[in-house]
């Protein structure tokens, strides 16, 4: 056969190996998704179509509520990003406690929890204490923020670290107890100092494990966002808003800020599952 | 010269090693065989100063080895999982160097240049997850021989290759250890191997308690070569002597368990 690529003939055997394989693989994923959004648009028309039969003022159809999301919060001047003057009272201060206090949980988490997991000693002594701090439900711990910092930003921010930490502290500090031993003696050998290891051997290590730790800490910091704003004497925020628009029998902003918060967890989420495949090379699970 | 005197070592009461006494002089190239099981890789360990000694004494110089001495390099039986998938190959292999200070170029240009002598210059930017278990391997050697140790410890290092590779790295090893005049103690399985590089052969009873039952001067030609050497009388004689050794009619398949059982 020639060497020269004739389209449509000495390239046809070739589309049929490899690249068509490529090809099904690629078709199959797409049909994936497809159906994913299709049983959502599914989902969301047979609630609309529920909600506008039965015209209850309840459940007001998933239509009137994004159109209110939209009127509330993001029909906004471009020059702000198209948030109206409410996103910017209420979303982006939620925003910005949520990510203080998740950033500050995930950095202490992941430093205390190399600590502990790399001394054997320190994990057997810390681990009934960690079981017992994870086994507290988070939500009862800001009556003793409220406490100890009055209400404001930082009971707010307290709540949220002290949740969120549990959980990568935990999972970072098995993982890094779960180092492969063969690899400690190799760091041995090579005679890596201190960082050496930290860098290039317990925290790629421990990396799949911190961000299980981290997943859950996110959820866990969107959730004590909210509920610490719910507390009286809040003057801001998005779990504000919910409040103050139940006291005034506004269902469908209590609606719209449902949707805001769902969409947020996932959103983030999502962006977290980023971050973590980037760092995480793919096939790493496959080898051990 | 490494010197092991009366070393024994337990893992609970399975006594693995007991009153072994050998002694290594500086540059020698010293093959241990013997049955899977027997201890040879518990024996590496100590003497790499991972595992400290349950009885006796290891010396280097005269100074008791507590630590990992200095000048060191392991090749590990678990090859694989010897290696950091989460970096390079080229990566994996520049690790050594830290400690010599070197600027992260030179680094890598000594790193490229170990890899290249062991067939695997394509492979550098690639990861080790990404190789077959015999490129793994000469991966873990070429990390082991970047750093020019004084010391080298090689625990079945050659296992996974297929014969045309593994003749062409115990030729590069055997080059190594002239001209660095390396102090190498190679363990294996392959009687044939210990013959074709050692420059002395011990081999080890089955356990438990094993010690040394044979330790044989390999008095061949110094420059070896893979038809002419292996085609000797005495290569075949020495072969002969080893094979005896080891299959003891107690234990006539000893050596023919598959590595790393
Ligand atoms: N961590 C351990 N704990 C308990 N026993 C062990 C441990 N490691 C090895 N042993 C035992 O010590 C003995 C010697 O093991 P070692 O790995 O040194 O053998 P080996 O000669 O290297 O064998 P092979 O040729 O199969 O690699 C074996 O009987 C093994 O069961
Ligand atoms: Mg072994």
């Amino acid at each position: 056969m020639s060497r020269v690529a004739v389209p449509g003939v000495s390239g046809v055997p070739d589309v049929s190996g490899a690249a068509g394989g490529r090809r099904a693989a690629a078709s199959a994923a797409a049909r994936g998704a497809l159906l994913r959004w299709a049983v959502l648009a599914v989902a969301v028309l047979v609630w609309e179509a529920a909600a506008r039969a039965h015209g209850s003022v309840y459940f007001p159809p998933p239509g009137r509520i994004v159109r209110h999301a939209y009127d509330l919060w993001f029909s906004g001047p471009v020059a702000h990003a198209f948030l109206t003057a409410d996103a910017v009272d209420n979303i982006l201060p939620s925003l910005g406690r949520m990510a203080a206090g998740f950033a500050l949980a995930a950095v202490a988490g992941i430093a205390l929890g190399v600590a502990v997991g790399r001394s054997r000693r320190a994990y057997a002594l810390c681990n009934p204490v960690l079981q017992f701090a994870r086994a507290v439900p988070p939500p009862a711990l800001v009556p003793v923020f409220v406490v100890i910092f009055d209400f404001g930003t930082p009971m707010q921010l307290a709540s949220i670290v002290f949740s969120a930490v549990w959980p990568v502290l935990i999972n970072t500090a098995e993982g890094t107890r779960n180092t492969e031993p063969l690899r400690l003696d190799v760091a041995a050998v090579l005679r890596l100092n201190a960082a050496e290891r930290l860098w290039l051997l317990f925290l790629p290590s421990a990396l799949p494990r911190i961000f299980a730790g981290l997943r859950l800490s996110l959820s866990l910091s969107l959730i004590l966002m909210v509920f610490s704003e719910l507390l009286p004497g809040t003057a801001d925020g998005i779990g504000y808003t919910l409040t103050d628009a139940q006291s005034r029998s506004d269902l469908l902003t209590v609606w719209a800020v449902l949707l805001l918060l769902g969409a947020l967890g996932y959103l983030l989420n999502t962006g977290l599952l980023t971050v973590e495949r980037r760092l995480i090379g793919r096939g790493r699970e496959g080898t051990r | 010269m490494l010197e092991l005197r009366k070393l024994s070592q337990w893992y609970g009461d399975h006594a693995v090693l007991s009153d072994l006494t050998l002694k290594v002089p500086d540059g020698e190239l010293l093959c241990v065989v013997g049955p899977s099981g027997c201890g040879k890789s518990t024996l590496l360990r100590t003497i790499a100063g991972l595992l400290p000694a349950a009885e006796g004494e290891v010396t280097i110089d005269g100074t008791p080895v507590t630590g990992v001495p200095d000048g060191l390099a392991v090749v590990f039986q678990d090859y694989g999982r010897s290696l950091f998938p989460w970096l390079s190959v080229r990566e994996n292999v520049a690790l050594p160097l830290r400690r010599r200070g070197l600027p992260r170029a030179e680094r890598r240009a000594e790193a490229e240049r170990i890899l290249d002598r062991v067939g695997l210059s394509g492979a550098a930017r690639r990861h080790p997850w990404q190789l077959s278990g015999g490129m793994q391997q000469r991966v873990a050697i070429a990390r082991a021989l970047v750093c020019r140790p004084s010391l080298l410890l090689m625990d079945e290092p050659f296992g996974s290759l297929d014969a045309q590779t593994r003749e062409d790295l115990e030729d590069l090893l055997l080059q190594v250890h002239r001209n660095d005049d390396t102090t190498i103690v190679f363990v294996t399985h392959d009687i044939d191997e210990s013959v074709y590089l050692g420059d002395r052969v011990i081999a080890l009873s089955p356990g438990p308690g094993s010690r040394v039952v044979l330790d044989l001067p390999v008095r061949l030609p110094g420059e070896r070569d893979q038809i002419g050497t292996r085609g000797l009388p005495e290569f075949v004689e020495l072969r002969a002597e080893v094979g005896r050794t080891v299959r003891t009619p107690a234990d006539p398949s000893g050596l023919s368990g598959p590595p790393g059982a």
